[in-house]
């Protein structure tokens, strides 16, 4: 599915989302950057708490789908703008990443 | 500077290719990658393939966000021919005391205050040997550290 259409389906806040066609294939949780580095694969959406500008880096070198700040992770303006300029996803949820990683897997047992 | 990099920058920058230098900020967190998003963009103008792309802007975003963590930053430069991607960093940091350690997944020095930023993972080094051909590590304690990454194309 599209970034956007799972953005409507879990009603995730949005943050940036300048590229809502990009198709989520696949899904990675962690917060430990060069771990998701060499482990999360292109088009992937990535759930963490981490919200330092390094993850856009991380997000844009990979291609990833999406990233979705778990835990309402307080996000600062440098962020915001440079996710915008850069095109890259971002959603935000309240939801801890255990919990958020379930609804999103729940969206493909659908 | 460690013997025997005199020489090998040398040749890198003799040669009949591209090459691009980049100044790698120690003190600005906010920067740090960003001259690896920078190259990941130079090479996708020129129309590398998609894989060969991430590998080498991968591997040279390890390499630039160590120099910024642990050496207080340094110049990366980039070397484009039409076989290989050249990426060489160079820094006058602490140096690596054992290169086989710090290779190894999971080894990180870094102090709390930069793991609550997400990094310490102790992943960079074993991702940037992944993700390339060829990996030179040339360091001296107290003197610095210079690595050396070539991917094939
Ligand atoms: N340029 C460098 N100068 C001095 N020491 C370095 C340099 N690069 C790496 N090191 C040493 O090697 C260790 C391992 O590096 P590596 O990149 O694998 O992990 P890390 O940077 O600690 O954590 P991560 O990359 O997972 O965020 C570092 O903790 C540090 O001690
Ligand atoms: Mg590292």
């Amino acid at each position: 599915m599209t970034v956007e259409a799972l953005m409507e389906k879990t009603g995730f806040e949005v943050i940036s989302l300048s590229n809502k066609s990009k198709m989520v294939e696949g899904c990675y949780a962690g917060d430990l950057l060069s771990w998701v580095m060499g482990k999360a694969e292109q088009g992937c959406l990535w759930l963490t708490i981490m919200t330092n500008i390094n993850v856009l880096a991380v997000a844009s070198l990979l291609d990833l789908a999406c990233v979705v700040v778990c835990e309402n992770a307080v996000l600062d303006e440098i962020f915001i703008k440079t996710a915008e300029s850069k095109n890259i996803n971002v959603l935000r949820t309240d939801k801890p990443l255990y919990e958020a990683c379930l609804i999103i897997g729940n969206l493909s047992n659908e | 500077m460690p013997a025997g990099l005199q020489a090998k920058r040398v040749n890198e920058l003799d040669c009949e290719c591209l090459s691009y230098r980049f100044e790698v900020d120690g003190s600005n967190f906010t920067t740090a990658g960003e001259a690896s998003v920078q190259v990941k963009r130079i090479l996708r103008r020129i129309g590398f393939p998609p894989e060969t792309i991430k590998r080498a802007s991968i591997a040279m975003y390890e390499g630039e966000i160590n120099m910024v963590i642990h050496a207080g930053g340094g110049i990366a430069e980039l070397f484009i021919y039409e076989d290989k991607i050249v990426v060489v960093l160079t820094d006058h940091g602490p140096g690596i005391a054992d290169v086989a350690l710090a290779m190894k997944e999971g080894y990180s020095t870094a102090p709390d205050n930069i793991r609550a930023l997400g990094f310490g993972a102790g992943m960079g080094l074993p991702n940037m040997k992944r993700y390339t051909d060829i990996m030179d590590i040339q360091t001296a304690l107290g003197k610095g550290t210079v690595i050396t990454m070539t991917v094939n194309v």
